[in-house]
């Protein structure tokens, strides 16, 4: 299955670095080491969250509710920051990590257990937790800087071997994704289930309790992101993140994430965000209009649908033996 | 009486299997013809020709006396042949008229739909086929399946079609329901139309029809007029071949009962079944479409979701109920079921993954999977079965439909099951792989398993079973042990003609 996925993965990595080098000639500061590291950093959040956006879409699911997840989590820690200012920030973000889960567990109650369409679901959801924003901001109160701790707005930007923290804890949470999903049984059982739900069925996995699993891992991933997005942006507020959602569906969709199910790589789902974020990175420092800015964007995600329609076609019954290299 | 369809010499070739060699068949105008053969005798493959589905290999198909190419579905409608299948090719939401007009409406001179020519148009149709009780604009998923018979008849009386083909049109119909269709496919044979009959149900072959084709392994056997011969007489050329010499049948001592069932029913599906398997032996269950036999053992795996089942199974003497597959495989049962490409594999993953895939708790540590182990799994088992293949990162949709079901096999003997229940483990595999499957169906009872083998194919389970039991309808009919076995006598419960022809 690799070899298969190792062809897009070039692919993309050439037209990133074939974006960089372009943007690089018009807008030289573009190619600093301070240009590269702050596209980097603007694009760990799109990172960490199409790895979480990815593992529902293994089992052929869709979270739809991960931005909203986001600004639940980050108004709640927030909100206990600017009241406790004197907790610690491991467990700020233990906090937002459990509340994350939480909410992804009901996302996985109810699509795994009771077997409910994803799409609705979580759509549903969507709704529900950024009321539930709603409501615990008092109404739609913001949380700003001045609320928030020193400790709170620094620990993403704390320099480690010259890289900020968000950069490391993206490259972290992939290093996981990837072990997770190539290395470890649920893994595995995920990438079956999704694949063909049916066989996996008859070779005795539990199915339920996997698609489960998979939206609590999204969860736990979103609520990561919550404190993330708040500290990074320093502002807490109900529309926080808004249609975020759709960037890490056509992210994965980049990177070529089957949303059918059972088919796409970390890698490939890293590249697909790293590509969406650059787009909004580079057009305008090329000094293109921000309207050409979403053209352009649709476009790149149109032409990798149009890419992965192709390559998921079933191929046709090899009879040559040597006939096995598959062109994208 | 003109002809209307003849085929002259008809050869149809699946990767290697011959499903037809060389039959020809002719059906006049005004004549009801049946056509039979046990599973796998080519029936079907007519039937696909027929309708356009399948191109045959070589030789020739006439129709009303033209030479004739039918390359696609709409030729085969347009010849006027209509084919009606066991379970109808309809729309569930449209309704009646809907139905009837799909894919070739009337148009007012405005360019809309003229519905009121085709609901009168539809009206008079439902009155031809008796079907009194339902508007054309009923919806069709209110109907029963025998009213659906009838619409799709109705259809093709609309477009005037003159050859029908019935493809076990009552296999899923009431007495009654059969009877209202009799009188239609008699109806339509006094119009001039020129029908072919596809069933297992001799009462019906003979009630109904005026002549009769034998196939037998994609083989024309013979033909003749229904009234001079005997159900005894088809049922001989339906079976009749040399059986034993290709299927090595191992001497193994059959030791204690290792599973029991008792009484078990789901009331939709099967009822009152009850059976035993001992160690060491093979159980063959023989039975035709539709008798319900993977029904039965989907239902004992725990793999038949929102069925109710009563009943009581013992295995090792020990009372014992299975809520999902995985408590049946972890007890030492596995199953492998008949639809490989869509149940028995992931196609997309490697040769490995699908070996190793039932078996992960083997091969992974607090959930960390053991490339080391998986490949040692992979290995053992592969080369067991000579998996042919490049390597074992091999998707599996890359190799041959005989290498693909190794694979599913090597997937369930790495489980170290103590009963294997094999669900036509030879369907629609090549000649060579399938002596393989023999070879080592036999050899897995020599290593203290027990195997229930559930096929189609009369000499294959005649040859490896050590008892059948022959089941129709959801019932178990006969159980026949090996001294006793008779194709003739399979064939008669597995048909349920009654006793009579042996007694």
């Amino acid at each position: 299955m690799l070899q298969k996925f190792k062809n897009r993965e070039f692919y993309l990595l050439t037209i990133i670095a074939g974006i960089i080098v372009a943007t690089g000639y018009i807008t030289p500061s573009f190619l600093t080491v301070g240009g590269i590291s702050s596209l980097f950093e603007d694009s760990s959040i799109l990172i960490i969250l199409s790895l979480a956006q990815m593992i529902v879409m293994l089992t052929g699911g869709i979270d739809l509710s991960l931005a909203s997840n986001i600004a639940f989590t980050g108004m709640l820690v927030g909100k206990v920051c600017h009241s406790h200012p004197d907790s610690p920030i491991l467990f700020l973000i233990f906090l937002a990590l459990s509340v994350g889960l939480l909410l992804g567990m009901f996302n996985g109650f109810l699509i795994g257990y009771l077997k409910l369409p994803p799409l609705v679901v979580t759509l549903g959801t969507m709704n529900a937790y950024r009321g539930l924003t709603f409501i615990i901001s008092n109404g739609g109160q913001w949380i700003k800087s001045q609320d928030l701790t020193e400790s709170f707005l620094n620990f993403p930007h704390i320099s480690f071997l010259g890289i900020s923290m968000i950069i490391w804890i993206a490259i972290i949470v992939g290093i996981l994704m990837y072990i997770f999903l190539n290395k470890m049984r649920l893994g595995r059982e995920i990438y079956s289930i999704g694949n063909n739900t049916l066989a996996s069925e008859y070779v005795g996995l539990k199915i339920s309790r996997n698609i489960f699993y998979a939206y609590c891992l999204s969860g736990l991933i979103a609520g990561l992101c919550g404190y993330l997005w708040v500290a990074r942006f320093a502002v807490a507020y109900t529309e926080l993140a808004q249609g975020f959602e759709l960037q890490t569906v056509a992210a994965v969709a980049i990177g070529g994430i089957s949303n059918l199910g059972g088919i796409g790589t970390v890698p490939g789902a890293i590249l697909g965000a790293l590509l969406l974020s650059l787009i909004a990175n580079a057009l305008p420092s090329m000094g293109i209009s921000p309207f050409w800015q979403l053209a352009l964007s649709g476009a790149a995600i149109i032409i990798a649908i149009i890419i992965n329609s192709r390559s998921n076609k079933l191929p046709v019954k090899r009879i040559l033996k040597n006939w096995i290299t598959r062109r994208e | 009486m003109s002809v209307l369809i003849e085929l002259k010499n008809i050869k149809k070739h699946f990767s290697g299997i011959k499903a037809l060699d060389g039959v020809h068949l002719t059906v006049k105008s005004g004549e009801i013809v049946a056509l039979i053969g046990e599973n796998g005798a080519g029936k079907s493959t007519i039937v696909k020709i027929l309708t356009g589905i399948y191109q045959p290999d070589n030789g020739e198909i006439f129709v009303k006396g033209r030479k004739i190419i039918i390359d696609s579905a709409r030729k085969a409608w347009n010849l006027g042949i209509t084919a009606i299948h066991q379970e109808t090719v309809l729309f569930d939401e449209l309704n009646i008229m809907e139905n009837i007009f799909m894919g070739r409406v009337f148009k007012n001179r405005l360019g809309f739909l003229d519905k009121k020519k085709m609901f009168s148009i539809t009206n008079e149709l439902l009155k031809e086929v008796h079907l009194d009780d339902v508007e054309p604009k009923t919806p069709l998923k209110t109907l029963s399946l025998a009213q659906r018979h009838l619409i799709t008849i109705a259809r093709s009386l609309s477009h005037n079609a003159d050859v029908v083909i019935l493809d076990e049109p009552t296999a899923a119909l009431s007495l009654g329901e059969t009877r209202g269709l009799y009188k239609i496919i008699r109806k339509l044979k006094d119009n001039g139309k020129g029908i072919l009959f596809i069933s297992h149900k001799f009462e019906e072959l003979f009630e109904l029809c005026d002549r009769y084709y034998v196939f037998r392994d994609g083989k024309y056997i013979s033909d003749g007029n229904m009234d001079e011969v005997t159900e005894k007489e088809l049922i001989k050329m339906l079976v009749g071949r040399e059986i034993g010499q290709i299927f090595p049948k191992e001497n193994v001592e059959i030791g204690a009962k290792v599973l029991e069932v008792k009484n078990y029913s789901n009331n939709i599906e099967f009822k009152n079944i009850n059976f035993n398997l001992r160690k060491g032996e093979i159980l063959g269950f023989y039975g035709l479409v539709g008798a319900g036999r993977s029904e039965l053992f989907k239902s004992l795996m725990g793999l038949s979701e929102g069925l109710k089942s009563s009943g009581e199974i013992f295995l090792n003497e020990k009372k014992i109920k299975f809520p999902d597959a995985k408590a049946a495989i972890d007890n030492g049962i596995a199953y492998l079921p008949e639809d490989r490409q869509h149940c028995g594999t992931i196609l997309e993953m490697s040769i490995k993954n699908n070996i190793t895939l039932p078996s992960l708790n083997r091969v992974a540590k607090r959930g960390l999977i053991s490339k080391e182990k998986e490949l040692a799994i992979t290995r053992e088992y592969g080369n067991k079965l000579q998996i042919k293949a490049d390597n074992w990162q091999m998707p599996v949709e890359e190799l041959s439909g005989g290498n693909q079901q190794k694979v599913v096999i090597a997937k369930w003997l790495a489980v170290k099951p103590g009963i294997m229940i094999l669900d036509e483990p030879t369907k629609g595999i090549d000649v060579a792989s399938k002596a393989a499957v023999h070879k080592f169906i036999s050899s897995l009872v020599l290593q203290g398993l027990s195997v229930i083998l559930i096929s189609s194919e009369l000499p294959e389970v005649m040859g490896l079973s050590d008892r059948i039991i022959v089941m129709y309808k959801g019932e178990i009919k006969a159980e026949i042990s090996r001294e006793d076995f008779n194709a003739e006598k399979i064939m008669t419960a597995a048909a349920d003609v009654g006793s009579d022809l042996h007694d």
